[in-house]
């Protein structure tokens, strides 16, 4: 295996899109499998401390997904779409809700570039505002077991209220 | 963490992220990021009537990104660091949630070759090391 490699993340500051960029070692065949199918999807999306209680997919257009990761203190946050497109291996589109905020839903594409064996990863969000974008930047973090953001958040409160 | 916890962060999120998108303001912030400069130092770069710039400072203040000295007489402007490395932070955190996933992934995938490179094997393809290509 490679070394890890490393993660782009591109926060453009007068659209509202997160563009994600990463490599990894492996077809996009095998990259598109691990991606759309829940035996796998379970296996490695979101940080280890975290279980995935629900993993459905249901990977044609028109269908649906929903997960849902429990942190270790057992709080659960959970996110779902709407397949838009899906040409394996190459190409997803799909909506995205962060369901903490469900009237901002978000269009994802995920595009896999091959070469030489290896797997580009790129993903675009896009969000119906730049205050939505950062908002789930912000909150999806948080809602990640942040316990020290939220205490720091608690400690900066008073100073906040006291701003306003 | 509880809901109205969040949602009191959230509002106040909304607030400093709202602040951020705006040009002029950013370039203040950026002035400021180098030490206290009055209204009239941070009205200096951009072709703007004093009042519209008051209102960008009161967007700043309110979001918690800027104080204002209420005693000396220039009322000078200072930068909060505090609130802009807690969202520096906040999208650190996006960052870490999709390094995790994707070294996870890293080993799913590597598993997932090696499944298919002993599935050629038992199928009597020659396979000194894991193809890439014959996968495609």
């Amino acid at each position: 295996m490679a070394p890890s490699q490393k993660l782009e993340v591109i926060v453009a500051s007068d659209k509202p899109t997160i563009v994600t960029r990463r490599t990894v070692d492996a077809p996009r065949a095998l990259v598109f499998d691990a991606w759309t199918k829940p035996e796998y999807i379970k296996r490695w999306l979101g940080p280890r401390n975290m279980e995935m209680v629900v993993c459905d997919v249901d990977l044609r257009v028109g269908g649906g997904y929903r997960f849902v990761h429990r942190t270790p203190d057992g709080q659960e946050f959970g996110f779902h779409g709407t397949y838009r497109e899906i040409s394996r291996p190459d190409r997803m589109v799909s909506t995205y809700v962060f369901e903490m905020f469900p009237d901002a839903e978000a269009v994802e594409t995920l595009v896999l570039e091959e070469r030489d064996g290896r797997t580009t990863v790129i993903t675009t969000t896009v969000h119906k505002s730049i205050q939505n974008r950062d908002a789930h930047l912000a909150n999806g973090a948080m809602e990640a077991g942040m316990n020290e953001g939220y205490a720091r958040l608690d400690e900066l409160l008073p100073d906040i209220r006291r701003a306003a | 963490m509880t809901t109205a916890t969040s949602r009191l962060s959230a509002d106040d999120l909304d607030a400093t992220f709202a602040a951020l998108a705006d040009r002029t303001r950013r370039a203040m912030i950026a002035k400021l990021a180098r030490g206290e400069a009055s209204v009239l130092e941070l009205a200096e770069p951009h072709d703007m009537s004093q009042p519209a710039i008051s209102k960008h400072l009161k967007v700043l203040e309110r979001a918690g990104l800027i104080t204002r000295s209420r005693d000396a007489q220039r009322r000078p402007c200072r930068l909060e660091p505090r609130r802009l490395k807690l969202v520096a932070d906040w999208i650190a955190t996006y960052r870490e949630y999709w390094e995790e996933s994707y070294a996870r992934l890293d080993d799913v995938l590597q598993e997932l070759q090696g499944q298919t490179t002993q599935k050629e094997k038992s199928h009597g393809t020659v396979t000194k090391t894991r193809s890439h290509r014959r996968l495609r």
